[in-house]
């Protein structure tokens, strides 16, 4: 047995692609968190099909997931792989175009047979792995499917059961080629197939077979190293966005001493979200998964007027429904926290693939003149700032607030240096105490915000409901210049949200510079990755990456003045460069991409380098 | 829900229950009753008025809040019992009422009905029924008899009513009674008994709008009919009614047939009236036929079903003190730090 050669490289991207059923998703996740461990710094996509199970074998059932780990910063799951994994034909005509000249395919073979080429709508006589068309690349041709039947043969389990464990095959052999110990994941398997003892061993023989299959083999002539990246000192570890946001709104919960309450309806891809909050019943979370979206926010809205932080969680199509309810919030003046996990729209759309097409219907979306704040995180680990904040804001300033995601940060997963909860402001809100004088619901404070005055405090009953507010008595008031003089309070209430929000900075880049890129939401790790590219090139660059979306913080008209062009990145049709040129009269460039998948770093680049001419 | 009186407490009237708000109902509007009925029977009920707490949807009768000098929320079409879900489940030591319509409750909240009944919320639901639509001005309603004739309807309705107590029943409502306007001594009782039944309790009140749909109850109400019309069914008692008395219900099989009770029948063959029995309050539910039908069953009102199943919020409150029990309370470090960590030096 010769060993392989050790290479050190500084990056990687792997792309495990198979059926829905092949279980990538896992596969990704696995090697993840073995990178994540180990010290890399990284960034995940998983990309998955709307259906649970497509039909086997064709291009609608491919179920994709991309890792980039390194030694270096990672902003983003890189636009090409190095390294495919392929577990039948249609995974591979579907991701091939993603994959690196001179990269490497590891294909199951026997997913390419008269059957898989038909499904995948591939002519007999053009088998990839048989036409030459994969000529530029380095094929590891192995059949995965038959090794992993040699290798349970014994194991009592029938076919499909046994069949199903392949990926863990893969993820041995992975491990292997970059030099990963398989501990963790043998640890894990132990703990998911607690009660399946059979399973759980076959999976871990497989495991192991597939790491020896790369070392006792000379399939594969080199391995890899991918050092430890050097990030700063602390505590780290592996976070999804949707699990940050959890968090996040649990913290929220702890440092204010408010019991959170979500209502919620299930929606792809927010229901992790309600999954996660479900769990932590033991710090009073209640979470309800209500008969459909408006009862979801509307029982929010009960328990915040009860005292509760309320939440709903929702993508598009369900905030749609949930926008009369959140109109009701605005004028019953109450914290609602609305997450949007944005996803393609309009109607169902994509529903499992990535969009930021929801940033005019947050700030826009209902009727009357209905202002909320807006919010959006710009990483997976940002969805707990950002959680946090939404908490802090609706419940300090007595306001439904939108925090918006994205379907690529929610899944997407990146190592967390995460703060310890004695770091974490504390969240001060004081109920209406009883007084002697009259109560007043709708007096204010210098935030223009009113009391919250929870049902049980004696002294303090009063109504609320949908109709116009008389100012300060909260009496229905049918008058006409109280009305108005009530939508522009509500206006100004928003506006004067500013003061208490940071002030916007440049990210990357000069305080004057040529060109200044301005994103929000997930494309932060695009950007960020194609400002250092030019920058170190020496152009003109920088970017700022708006966090607070409504009010916008005040400095930004300022800051714009620095630039000669501005240029609005966004998954969406142009919306942001909407409010920036109505509200600063700047001629700003748009950048935008509405085909479900996240920029990459080249897309930006290029436009960027464009404009710097 | 039942309470301790607290002794101490100084004893509140129905004028502690009326807020400064003016009643804005058209004068004659069955709503009134309904109102000072609910205002009469609070006080009694032994708990501090910051604990009561009404919400409400859209229509006339959504209003109600705003005439109570409790906690109160008027809120959007059809959505009281959700918000009403939300603040018991988080809030379950208050006492939270929902007034609602036939339009508010059974078509645009039709869905937050069902779920309601379904999850049995500790909730009083007061369900007032008008078959029209009052606030919008004389539309027709889900409740509305075929053929009726409305703004919308000029050639008369031809929507299939719900029956709001069938509906009920088969939404697996743990408390189900109906009562009426013009009935006061009916309704404080009804009321009594949905307070103080752990559970969703679903009273479906029969009350006349004047305006758009005046006498849809007359037959039910006015004192020439009323004793052929109506049958009060009361726990454990048979099934009687007429002018004196002199008609009764049997079951034949599963049929209800009316029969004399001066010829040939005696109040011991008459079916007893049993709360708990499912079947039989499915019976009594069906009781719905038009008055004008010869033959007809008379139409019932009081409790038909009562029954005693965990509530939403208890359950959902246990689970969370379980939860503590089991795993102590939440540590926010260790739960943000999760399984496995690596530290960087």
């Amino acid at each position: 047995m010769e060993t392989a050669e050790e290479q050190i490289l500084e990056s990687v991207v792997i792309r495990f692609a198979g059926d829905s059923g092949d279980g990538m998703q896992l596969t990704g996740t696995q090697f993840t968190n073995a990178a994540a461990l180990y010290g890399n710094d990284l960034a995940t996509f998983p990309d998955f099909p709307a259906e649970i199970r497509a039909p086997q074998g064709t291009l609608a059932g491919v179920s994709g997931y991309q890792i980039h780990f390194g030694s270096k910063k990672i902003n983003t799951p890189g636009d090409t792989c190095d390294v495919l994994v392929a577990m039948n034909v249609a995974a591979l005509k579907a991701n091939i175009g993603q994959l690196k000249i001179g990269g490497t395919i590891i294909v199951n073979s026997d997913g390419f047979d008269s059957k898989n080429l038909r499904l995948a709508n591939v002519p007999e006589d053009q088998n990839p792995l048989e036409n030459g068309s994969l000529d530029k690349y380095e094929v590891k041709k192995l059949d995965i499917t038959k090794i992993t039947r040699l290798a349970l043969a014994d194991s009592g389990m029938g076919t499909k059961e046994i069949d199903r464990s392949k990926n863990m095959f893969v993820l041995g052999l992975i491990y292997w080629m970059y030099n990963r110990s398989i501990d963790k994941s043998i640890e894990f398997i132990n703990s998911k197939f607690k009660n399946k003892p059979q399973i759980a061993e076959a999976n871990i023989k497989l495991l192991k077979a597939g790491y020896h299959y790369g070392e006792t083999t000379e399939t594969f002539n080199a391995r890899y190293e991918v050092k430890p990246a050097e990030m700063a000192p602390g505590v780290y570890r592996s976070i999804m966005g949707n699990e940050a946001l959890a968090y996040g709104l649990v913290a929220a919960s702890v440092k204010s001493k408010l019991p959170i309450f979500l209502g919620t309806y299930p929606i792809t891809p927010a229901s992790d979200i309600l999954h996660e909050l479900s769990k932590y019943k033991n710090f009073g979370v209640r979470t309800f998964q209500a008969e459909d979206e408006i009862a979801g926010v509307c029982a929010a809205i009960g328990a915040s007027y009860g005292g509760s932080i309320g939440i709903t969680t929702s993508s598009g199509p369900g905030i749609a429904l949930k926008m009369e309810a959140i109109g009701l919030a605005t004028v019953l003046e109450l914290p609602l926290v609305i997450c949007n996990i944005q996803r393609g729209g309009p109607s169902t759309g994509l529903p499992t693939k990535t969009e930021q097409s929801d940033l005019m219907q947050a700030l826009y979306g209902r009727n009357g003149e209905c202002p909320v704040p807006v919010i959006a995180a710009a990483t997976p680990s940002d969805c707990f700032n950002m959680a946090f904040e939404a908490v802090r804001i609706a419940a300090q300033h007595m306001i439904p607030v939108f925090l918006l995601s994205d379907g690529y940060i929610a899944n997407g997963a990146e190592p967390w240096c995460f703060p310890q909860s004695k770091d974490l402001p504390e969240i001060k809100i004081d109920f209406a105490k009883p007084t002697e004088e009259k109560f007043m619901p709708y007096a204010r404070d210098e935030k223009l915000s009113r009391p919250w005055a929870v049902p049980g405090t004696p002294g303090l009953e009063h109504r609320i409901g949908g109709l116009e507010k008389q100012h300060i008595t909260g009496n229905i008031s049918y008058d006409a210049h109280n009305h108005e003089f009530m939508v522009k309070l509500r206006q100004e209430k928003v506006d004067k949200l500013a003061d208490d929000i940071p002030l916007q900075t440049i990210d990357n880049g000069a305080e004057k510079a040529d060109v200044l890129i301005i994103g929000w939401g997930s494309t932060y790790g695009a950007i960020k990755t194609a400002v250092n590219a030019l920058l170190l090139d020496g152009k003109s660059v920088a970017h700022a990456h708006i966090r607070y979306l409504n009010p916008l913080p005040k400095n930004i008209g300022e800051l714009l003045k620095n630039y000669n062009k501005v240029l609005v990145a966004e998954m969406n049709n142009g919306q942001l460069i909407k409010i920036l040129r109505d509200r600063f009269l700047v001629d700003a460039i748009g950048l935008n991409k509405i085909q479900g998948q996240p920029f990459t770093t080249e897309e930006i680049k290029n436009k960027l380098s464009e404009i710097l001419g | 829900m039942t309470t301790l009186i607290d002794q101490t407490a100084p004893k509140l009237t129905p004028k502690d229950f009326v807020s400064d708000q003016d009643v804005r109902w058209c004068p004659g509007c069955g709503d009134y009753s309904i109102l000072k009925q609910v205002q009469t029977v609070l006080p009694d009920l032994g708990r501090p008025k910051e604990e009561f707490v009404f919400v409400s949807g859209i229509g006339c009768s959504s209003r109600f809040p705003y005439y109570m000098d409790t906690y109160g929320m008027h809120s959007i079409h059809g959505r009281a019992a959700a918000i009403a879900t939300g603040l018991k489940s988080s809030r379950p030591e208050l006492s939270v009422w929902m007034i609602s319509g036939d339009g508010d409750s059974l078509s645009i909240g039709g869905n937050h009905f069902i779920h309601l009944l379904r999850r049995n919320l500790d909730i009083n639901v007061l369900l007032f029924n008008n078959q029209i639509y009052g606030l919008t001005k004389g539309q027709y309603s889900p409740t509305s008899e075929k053929g009726k004739v409305t703004k919308s309807t000029p050639m008369g309705s031809i929507d299939h009513p719900f029956n709001p107590i069938a509906l009920s029943m088969g939404a697996d409502a743990t408390f189900v009674a109906r009562t009426m306007d013009r009935d006061p001594k009916h309704i404080q009782q009804m009321i009594r008994r949905g307070y103080e039944h752990t559970g969703t309790s679903l009273i479906e009140i029969y009350q006349n709008c004047n305006v758009f749909n005046d006498g849809a109850f007359e037959v039910f109400t006015e004192k020439t009919s009323k004793k052929n019309e109506t049958l009060f069914i009361e726990n454990g008692q048979p099934l009687i009614f007429g002018d004196n008395s002199d008609k009764g219900i049997i079951l034949d099989g599963f049929k209800p047939k009316v029969v004399d009770l001066t010829q040939g029948y005696s109040a011991s063959d008459c079916w007893v009236h049993d709360e708990q029995d499912q079947v039989k309050a499915n019976i009594l539910a069906r009781f719905f036929d038009n008055p004008s039908i010869e033959g007809h069953l008379p139409r019932p009102f009081g409790v038909f079903y009562a029954i005693e199943r965990p509530t939403y919020n208890d359950l959902l409150n246990q689970q969370i003190a379980y939860a503590i029990e089991k795993n102590g309370e939440g540590n926010l470090d260790k739960l943000i730090a999760g399984k496995e960590t690596w530290t960087i030096n």
